[in-house]
């Protein structure tokens, strides 16, 4: 689908939509009953917090900052806005759904993943994505998405919330 | 001095070295306890450990014994994946007449990225960032009597922590506080951070020469001193300072500025204390208030970790070459 034809306005809503179906349908086949859903910081939070209602999930959410793990550090440096990770329960030998805004190069997910790991050792980790877009530079793909969107060099896919959501593309 | 501090930030004002809070300003220190603040929930990790600092080596350089400072740099190091070396030089090459610059070129040649010094005169830090090749970062943890940052830093961590905003604060700090580096940074943080009343309380003989470069009001009563206080921190009574002249007995000391329950009552009801420790139980507190509900004091230890893991991962940022962005997601 072209970028064009993303109603950024109108969207988050039923993509969102989109990703619980497709989740809750995940689970049922896997016939997993509490998962705990984890949201990346910062829009990966706003979506997870949308999922997990849509969801009816019993178990509280979780967050996770991954500054610390990431890869560029060295270029990039530290943000003192990082937020504390929470995760409320123990995840070891539960199931996790990661909930990210937009997945593009792979790195952040590989960050979380690390980083849940130094947690504990989870039984399944799946991961759900509001949008994804072309361009990943790790082998990573996502089993709940809500769009497909393709973009043009030095455009940028943002997710601004949390009240409302909307998707907005930038030219970088 | 002024121009002594400045080697602190590097071009684009990033900590660089961490030797002293003068110099420094607000924003720097809060997102100092910003960053701590995230990294608090490290602990609660399984695995202790994020890799942020994976493949650098950091250098404990005690020169004065510490145990308790040590000790929570190295953890907080430890925490960052960093690969971590402790000397203690007493016990070292200096016994054997290598002077200090040898032992930092010898460090250099070995790639370490950075020196936590701890020395016993004013100044040894400042000294070693100067003479320092390039690339590496000092972090002072006290220097004679002149600075301890990191403790300060704690202590504001500490106290934001537990009461939230700085700026109605009536903050206490009670003790030796002419020879103390801890209390001589605190107070320079506490107005930075936008204390208004910053008391000393301390005998005659232990207030600093210029109170009132300090800006800060100074007592000679504990009771008068505290009355409306919502933090107060003790100091340690350096007992080899008891052999000088400017001290009476331990005894009389804790008649007069000892910390006991009766005296916290004149305090706000919900006042805090803290104390840097290692503390002398029965000689500048009593064993009830350190124990008791009001004191934060194995708290500030703990928060020690989170603030030097802080200080040491944004001084490592410095000598990153210009951010270049890369793609995120």
């Amino acid at each position: 689908m072209n970028a064009k034809e993303l109603d950024i306005n109108q969207a988050p809503d039923q993509i969102l939509d989109h990703v619980a179906q497709k989740l809750s349908a995940i689970l049922e086949s896997r016939n997993i009953q509490d998962p705990i859903m984890i949201g990346i910081h910062t829009g990966g939070v706003w979506v997870a917090q949308q999922l997990h209602q849509r969801l009816g999930l019993n178990e509280p959410l979780g967050t996770l900052d991954i500054s610390f793990y990431r890869d560029d550090f060295t270029r990039v440096g530290i943000n003192p806005q990082v937020q504390p990770s929470t995760l409320p329960l123990s995840v070891d030998e539960r199931h996790i759904i990661l909930v990210d805004d937009v997945l593009y190069t792979g790195r952040t997910i590989r960050a979380a993943l690390n980083e849940i790991f130094d947690y504990g050792r989870p039984a399944s980790i799946m991961l759900a994505a509001l949008v994804e877009r072309d361009g990943r530079e790790l082998p990573i793909q996502a089993d709940a998405v809500g769009q497909h969107v393709t973009l043009k060099d030095g455009e940028q896919i943002k997710l601004q919330g949390p009240e409302p959501l909307t998707l907005t593309i930038t030219q970088a | 001095m002024k121009k002594k501090n400045r080697i602190q930030l590097d071009d684009n004002g990033k900590l660089k070295h961490f030797l002293t809070i003068e110099g420094l300003n607000r924003q720097m220190l809060v997102d100092i306890l910003d960053t701590a603040e995230s990294f608090t929930s490290v602990t609660e990790q399984n695995i202790k450990k994020v890799p942020l600092l994976r493949g650098k080596t950091i250098v404990n350089l005690f020169f004065e014994a510490s145990t308790r400072t040590r000790t929570t740099f190295e953890l907080a190091a430890k925490r960052l994946s960093a690969d971590v070396l402790n000397i203690n030089i007493q016990a070292s090459a200096t016994a054997k007449g290598e002077t200090l610059l040898d032992t930092l070129r010898n460090l250099e040649a070995m790639h370490c990225d950075m020196f936590v010094v701890r020395h016993a005169d004013s100044g040894a830090a400042h000294f070693i960032a100067q003479h320092a090749a390039p690339h590496i970062s000092v972090i002072n943890a006290g220097d004679g009597q002149h600075a301890h940052p990191t403790q300060a830093m704690l202590d504001m961590f500490t106290i934001r922590r537990v009461k939230g905003e700085f700026h109605k604060l009536n903050v206490a700090i009670v003790g030796d506080v002419r020879h103390s580096r801890v209390a001589r940074s605190q107070i320079h943080a506490l107005s930075m951070l936008g204390v208004e009343d910053v008391r000393i309380i301390a005998p005659k003989t232990l207030v600093p020469t210029e109170p009132d470069a300090f800006g800060v009001h100074v007592y000679h009563d504990l009771r008068e001193g505290l009355r409306d206080v919502d933090v107060v921190i003790m100091l340690r009574l350096q007992k080899e300072r008891m052999r000088g002249a400017s001290l009476p007995s331990e005894h009389e000391y804790f008649q007069l500025f000892g910390l006991t329950e009766e005296k916290l009552e004149l305090a706000r009801p919900d006042v805090t204390v803290m104390h840097p420790g290692p503390i002398n139980r029965g000689v500048e507190i009593d064993s009830v208030v350190a124990d008791g509900p009001r004191s934060v004091i194995l708290q500030q230890v703990g928060h020690g970790i989170a603030v030097r893991m802080a200080v040491m991962s944004m001084a490592m940022q410095s000598h990153l070459p210009e951010a270049t962005g890369g793609r995120r997601g």
